[in-house]
């Protein structure tokens, strides 16, 4: 194991960290659209949106890359593999992320809200100013936890052949005969991006006031 | 290309002896972990900082890196210290030395979430640490530990279908194998998702009727 090798897999771990990254905020977009939908309680809307949810949380992210991977050139969407990964990658997290966010909703005590009313906003106002940023907050350390799992998971995307830090790793332990210190090391490289993660989240979480405000 | 489920059907008992071990696998990575994250759990809370500081950081590691990874130094990393395994093997050690790092931080939460009083209580009573810890802290552990061990149950079975990249013949591997064979590879892929499915849906309505079940034994005791 030399230096050479360390910083291959490095460099190889932008790639995972972009991936997870792009992938989070994309996942987060769709998940707003999901758990509108569920929380609008329009038949319809609820039942596209839950199944859409169960699926995802339902079938190993593995199969699920497998599936858009294949089915995107079947229906005449020919990207390049690094999409189909975040696509792939953004349709799971947004399942996950859209069962937080519901439950976000869902906690915002009434009793703030009918304040809010009583005090005079509008119900645009009630929904921007008071129960956006109470279920943001009150969301966060799930997104977090999902954060962690998104980076442990876009592991997986070495399978399709993207370069990250486990397909590096894969390779350079193929090509040296060193499989310990290698795939050891990227270990060591996945623990501290989640150390990281968690640091930032307690952070953040602290400056956003903690959950009890 | 035409959607034709027809061919896959041909392939039924492959696909099953495929269903088995991955059902085999998920069952013992479970009933594994359970047992070695229960060790775990209780020994850091009952055997002293350092004991705890050391299993601590080995759960923290396990939990803070890819499941892949983990199964990869295990596969081709053990040859090189002396540990030569199949991959059927290698697969259910790692899958059970997976769920164990997070089985045992199950049983720490339901450890902690027990109110110490009512140890307090059984200890006042005449019960011996280790009857308090049988008869009180055990049975008040198992409703709170219900619902996240069902969780992480399905997500164990999701993560056994990453063996199938270290050729553990179960059932991503088989299906999968079998779809590129007969030219039928989206039809395979969709069927491997609704397999999961099913049995990933199952298994919260199972977890649910467990958890009502066991919440009106307690209160039908109490």
């Amino acid at each position: 194991m030399t230096l050479k090798l360390f910083t291959l897999l490095l460099q190889a771990a932008v790639s995972t960290l972009g991936i997870s990254l792009i992938s989070i905020a994309i996942g987060f977009v769709i998940a707003i659209v999901l758990s509108a939908a569920i929380l609008s309680h329009k038949p319809a809307y609820v039942f596209s949106a839950r199944l859409f949810i169960s699926f995802f949380r339902g079938v190993p992210l593995l199969v699920q890359l497998l599936l858009i991977y294949t089915l995107l050139p079947v229906i005449g969407i020919n990207v390049p593999s690094i999409v189909a990964a975040i696509v792939g990658l953004s349709l799971c997290t947004a399942a996950y992320q859209a069962e937080n966010l519901r439950g976000g909703f869902e906690s915002v005590p009434p009793g703030l809200i009918e304040a809010a009313e009583v005090t005079g906003l509008n119900p645009q106002q009630t929904f921007f100013r008071i129960r956006v940023p109470i279920a943001l907050r009150l969301t966060f350390p799930a997104l977090i936890n999902e954060a962690i799992m998104i980076l442990k998971s876009s592991s997986l995307v070495s399978v399709v052949g993207i370069i990250e830090i486990t397909k590096m790793a894969q390779d350079l332990a193929s090509s040296t005969y060193l499989p310990i210190p290698i795939f050891a090391s990227a270990a060591l490289i996945y623990l501290v991006i989640n150390s990281f993660v968690v640091l930032i989240g307690r952070f953040a979480e602290r400056s956003l006031g903690g959950a009890s405000a | 290309m035409i959607f034709n489920p027809a061919i896959i059907m041909e392939k039924l008992p492959e696909i099953g002896s495929g269903l088995m071990v991955t059902l085999i696998l998920w069952l013992v990575g479970i009933a594994g972990g359970v047992a070695v994250g229960f060790v775990v759990a209780t020994v850091r809370r009952f055997g002293g900082r350092m004991i705890n500081l050391g299993l601590g950081t080995i759960v923290e590691v396990l939990r803070g890196t890819p499941f892949l990874i983990q199964v990869f130094l295990l596969y081709y990393g053990g040859p090189f210290i002396g540990l030569m395994l199949d991959p059927i093997p290698c697969g259910l050690i790692g899958l059970t030395i997976y769920s164990a790092a997070y089985y045992s931080e199950i049983f720490r939460a339901g450890y902690a979430a027990v109110p110490p009083g009512h140890v307090e209580a059984a200890q006042c009573l005449g019960l011996t640490r280790l009857q308090a810890i049988r008869r009180i802290q055990i049975p008040e552990m198992a409703l709170i530990v219900l619902p996240p061990s069902v969780n992480l149950a399905v997500i164990l079975l999701k993560e056994s279908a990453v063996l199938s990249i270290i050729t553990v013949p179960e059932l991503t591997a088989t299906v999968s194998a079998i779809g590129s064979q007969q030219y039928a590879f989206l039809e395979a892929i969709f069927l491997l998702a609704v397999i999961y499915w099913v049995i990933v849906e199952l298994t919260g309505r199972l977890g649910r009727l467990a958890e009502h079940r066991l919440s009106r034994l307690r209160f039908a005791n109490a």
